[in-house]
């Protein structure tokens, strides 16, 4: 009996170490929100959600894996998995199968995958690498460069095309050029630039994407087609009102208003079942999940822990006020999930992977405060 | 010293750092301030506006598909309409077994093995389908009856639906084209332009002929209408309704008699046949034989009828007026010798003696006449069409001025017709047959090719709309235009007009009295020589020439009898001709393939489509069909 009792608890211990339960605790009620919408939603498909207790057990397992890695294990993979989602890109340039007009993903036989997502974790994680190796010596020359790196994924990503990703990439590539200490002058410019390249960029955008940032301005003109997406949600969001019409009682959802009501909308159908309370809810669990990422950040040992789990962190929260931004009709629809919520085993991969990072960098943060 | 100095900047840095992920932190917070505002904004401020949107939204969008713009001919004849039909639809979602609800139906009401084989195709074809039509055309009895039993059906309904229609069935087939039912490459290329919803509730789309190139103004915008819904989708009562704008109907430059004059001047035999308007470019008849009734696709055409049209060896849905591509044979000859006379090649009274054959080193060249023809001149060698005289010039002037000449002609080159589908055939010239062939020794152009070229022979391979804008070109000195089938857009409420002006694509520098020469000897041909049987006691004057394309190569001494050669290895008849001999108003182009001598077979057929269009004559055994009574009624249709 004492010998066998022994094994157990070591295993056990074993297994939770590392874990933040913080982070995880955040995490899973997130992820219990979810799946209640996700039930509501699925009413006509139940195999739904049985799915995404698979994809959830498979992205726990993963978080778990890189939780027990070192910050220093985790940068040997920055290198080769940047490389590795370049050349997939270029491969899904040259052979990509076209869905919906995009050419995304690539067949490898048996099954087809979109490479872009992997860039999402591999690029700041080469971001970050790169910015390690050259501490202490960092020059503006350093940030162009770093601005190359970041530029030329995003690049093959936008030709695809896919706005969506593009940005959430480009988004994660800066965050680290950010907290690497781009100074706020050269930032300012940036940003100036930037707003003037908009109008040749106007020009280079297809269609299907300029109108969905005209529908943003007036989403009436286009009833039937680009416009239909916000006004449903935007209605659903509304007809909420303060308590929510109940769970199971979405009518917007029930009655198909709502496309990819399972996976980018989600929130529209969380949001008209359980209201602006359960929007609070849903918005103080984001901001302590991304307070929790942001002090790890903060206490991290390492330059490369610092930018990774600020990156990561920040990353958290793009995708969350990306998503509720177009849901409730204030930004334009890109396709962006619901972090923790939305339906879809690769999404969720991505996620639990950057939570399995921040616990990596938690647990080996710096011993001795300063 | 230097250890605390490091010590000390990097503490900086990770001052730096914290003081940015404070900058983060707050952006956090503004950013779901503004979030939460927006949740205040519509849950709660206008929270009673939204309420009531949601509960309309018991309310649809149903999308009204246009009624399709009609297709006409330059006369005003009207080749494609559409006619109301009751269908009888399953809505696959709403019924447990589709195959269960076809066996009861057929009890009530008669479903074909034809329509049951239909039904799987477009179930198999279309994607995520609200419903399919398992019956078209219902008679009204059967309507009644159905009406009478419904309750017994659940999710199968009937629905009025708009079919298109063909009143003259294959003829003009291949200009008029085909529709079909959209499939997932036409969604994707909707998407693509952004019209993919204004295709909502259209379940068909053009995919050949006139029906696609002219897809966006035949289509027309899709109204919708809002309609209220009881919690399991059915509606209630119609709220809104915007209508749907009909399409533009399409008028052709064909002569839709002139083209069936055309078609059955072939009979049963294959070929193709191009009538252009010389100066204009107007197409006036476009002949592609056999050709297929366009009223088989029009409710889904069954897997038999379909597979039988891909795989006979006839291949009719193959368009060969602008897809098939022939050796020219000896309807090459007038340009060989405008090119002759343009390049200073050849005088028009300079004589060779023809013997029969030619002989280029160790070959000999035939000429299909044994004996030759003696004596030729410029004229004569168009007239009796001389091989010897083009298989010298040929040798004379060289592939590369050839070929630079012709290409003046738009040969070799899509004319860039209104027509999908244009093949783009074979100019021979050293730099093709570089580009053509892999093996350095293929590659090279030996002189001894170039001769069999100069008779229209060897690479030579156009299209029928090559060569008549070819003689369109010659016919209208040099003017050439892009050929079109359509001539305007009509707007059918407003009956505003889109015209398309004759688009001059090339002003060829032709010299006057060299075009006069060989208009002069084609009109020979068709006095004296090769076309004078064709064209005996014609009432009109007119040029032409005659062609024979051989379709397999003789060894140089065998002798061709067409009764020991397989029909499908007979030689093509071909005829080029243009009329009247001044100022032409018609240039035209037939080919019957393995017709045999170009006289015999593509000749008639061309003096019967002149006789019909300069005089009006109709062949025996051909009746005009009566435009008052046939066709008034068909635009009250639309």
């Amino acid at each position: 009996m004492e010998l066998a009792r022994i094994p157990v608890r070591r295993i056990a211990l074993r297994l939770v170490e590392g874990i933040d339960s913080t982070l995880l605790v955040l995490i899973l009620s997130l992820c219990m929100l979810g799946f209640a919408a996700l039930f509501s939603a699925s009413y006509d498909s139940p195999g739904r959600v049985l799915n995404q207790c698979v994809s959830l057990s498979i992205a726990l397992t993963a978080m778990w894996l890189t939780a027990q890695m070192t910050p220093q294990t985790l940068m040997r993979f920055a290198v080769p998995a940047y490389v590795a989602g370049i050349v997939l890109l270029v491969l899904v340039a040259l052979f990509g199968d076209v869905v919906n007009g995009a050419r995304r993903w690539l067949n490898i036989g048996v099954a087809r995958f979109q490479p872009s997502e992997m860039l999402k974790l591999a690029v700041p994680l080469m971001l970050a690498w790169y910015f390690h190796r050259r501490e202490a010596t960092l020059r503006l020359r350093d940030f162009a460069l770093a601005g190359l790196l970041l530029g030329v994924p995003v690049g093959l990503i936008l030709r695809q095309p896919d706005l969506g990703t593009a940005s959430l990439v480009g988004a994660a590539g800066f965050y680290v050029i950010f907290f690497a200490g781009i100074s706020w002058r050269v930032l300012g410019g940036l940003a100036g630039l930037f707003a003037l390249a908009l109008f040749p960029l106007w020009g280079m955008l297809h269609d299907y994407q300029r109108r969905r940032v005209l529908t943003l301005l007036d989403p009436t003109q286009d009833p039937l087609g680009a416009g239909y997406h916000i006004i449903q949600s935007t209605i659903a969001v509304g007809s909420g009102g303060i308590s929510g019409k109940g769970w199971l009682n979405g009518t917007q959802a029930h009655l198909e208003f709502i496309p990819e009501r399972h996976t980018d909308f989600i929130f529209a159908v969380y949001s008209e079942e359980f209201g602006l309370i359960g929007n609070l809810v849903l918005l103080v669990l984001y901001a302590l999940l991304i307070g929790r990422g942001l002090v790890i950040a903060a206490n991290a040992a390492t330059l490369f822990a610092r930018l990774m789990a600020g990156s990561v962190t920040l990353m958290f929260f793009t995708y969350a006020f990306v998503n509720m931004g177009m849901v409730s009709g204030i930004l334009p629809v890109v396709g962006v999930p619901l972090p923790f919520l939305s339906y879809g085993g690769t999404a969720l991969l991505t996620l639990f992977i950057g939570a399995g990072i921040l616990m990596s960098v938690q647990r080996h943060r710096k011993l001795v405060q300063t | 010293m230097m250890g605390t100095a490091e010590l000390r900047n990097s503490e900086r840095e990770l001052q730096r750092f914290q003081l940015r992920v404070g900058v983060a932190g707050i952006a956090m917070l503004v950013a779901f301030g503004i979030l939460i505002s927006r949740f205040v904004f519509l849950q709660v401020v206008q929270h009673d506006h939204y309420r009531s949107k949601a509960e309309d939204n018991r309310i649809s969008i149903v999308p009204i598909p246009p009624n399709r713009g009609l297709v006409i001919d330059r006369n005003g004849v009207v080749v494609a309409r559409n006619y109301s039909g009751y269908t009888l639809e399953i809505f696959p979602r709403r019924v447990k077994s589709v195959e269960a609800t076809i066996d009861e139906l057929s009890e009530l009401i008669e479903v074909t093995p034809r329509d049951r084989a239909r039904f799987k195709r477009l179930t198999v074809e279309t994607r995520n389908p609200e419903s399919l039509p398992i019956r078209t055309r219902l008679t009204d009895e059967e309507v009644a009856k159905f009406a009478a039993n419904r309750f017994r059906y659940e999710g199968v309904e009937i629905k009025a639906r708009l079919f298109r229609q063909y009143p003259f069935g294959d003829v003009g087939s291949h200009v008029i084209g085909y529709m079909g039912r959209i499939n997932q490459a036409d969604q994707s290329r909707l998407e693509e332009e952004g019209v993919d919803a204004n295709y909502r509730g259209t379940d068909y789309i053009g995919k050949s002929g006139v029906e696609a190139t002219y897809e966006r103004e035949l289509h027309g915008n899709t109204g919708f209408e809002q309609v209220e819904i009881d919690a399991a989708g059915r509606g209630i009562r119609t709220l809104s309704h915007t209508p749907a704008v009909s399409g533009h109907h399409v008028v052709l430059t064909l002569d839709m008699r002139l083209q069936r004059v055309a078609e059955n001047a072939f009979g049963e035999r294959r070929g193709a046949l191009v009538a252009l308007e010389p100066g204009t470019g107007a197409v006036l008849a476009l002949v592609s034989k056999p050709g297929f009734d366009l009223n088989l696709f029009v409710d889904g055409i069954d897997p038999q009828a379909w597979t039988e049209l891909n795989n006979s060896p006839d291949r009719p849905l193959n368009n060969r007026a602008i897809a098939g591509v022939y050796p020219p044979g000896s309807t090459f000859k007038p340009f060989m010798a405008l090119a002759a006379l343009e390049l200073g090649k050849r005088r028009p009274n300079s004589t060779i003696n023809d013997p029969g054959y030619f002989v280029f080193g160790d070959r000999r060249f035939r000429d299909s006449k044994p004996g030759g023809h003696g004596v030729v001149d410029l004229h004569k060698s168009i007239v009796v069409s001389s091989d010897v005289y083009y298989y010298m010039l040929a040798n004379d002037m060289g592939i590369d001025a050839i070929a630079g000449f012709m290409k003046q002609l738009g040969l070799g080159q899509p004319t860039g017709i209104d027509l999908h589908g244009e093949a783009a055939g074979v100019l021979p010239s050293p730099e093709w047959k570089t580009k053509r062939f892999r093996r350095p020794e293929q590659q090279r152009w030996y002189p001894g090719e170039t001769i069999s070229i100069g008779i229209g022979q060897g690479y030579n391979a156009y299209t029928p709309i090559q060569l008549a804008q070819a003689m369109a070109t010659v016919a209208a000195n040099g003017a050439m235009y892009r050929p079109r089938v359509v001539g305007h857009i009509e707007n059918p409420r407003t009956r505003g007009r889109r015209s398309f002006e004759p688009e001059l694509t090339a002003q060829v520098p032709l010299k006057r009295e060299y075009v006069e020469f060989v208009k002069r000897a084609m009109a020979g041909v068709n006095k004296e020589g090769t076309g004078a049987r064709a064209f005996a006691k014609a009432e009109y004057t007119s040029g032409g020439k005659t062609g024979t394309a051989q379709v397999i190569a003789m060894k140089q001494n065998e002798k061709y009898d067409e009764s020991k050669v397989a029909e499908r290895h007979r030689d093509h008849s071909l005829f080029i001709a243009f009329a009247p001999l001044d100022n032409p108003i018609i240039a035209m182009v037939a080919i019957v393939e393995n017709g045999g001598f170009g006289a015999r077979a593509a000749a008639p057929i061309s003096r019967t489509v002149l006789d019909y269009y300069l005089l009006g004559k109709l062949p025996p055994g051909l009746q005009e069909p009566t435009p008052e009574d046939e066709f008034e009624d068909d635009k009250e249709s639309d």
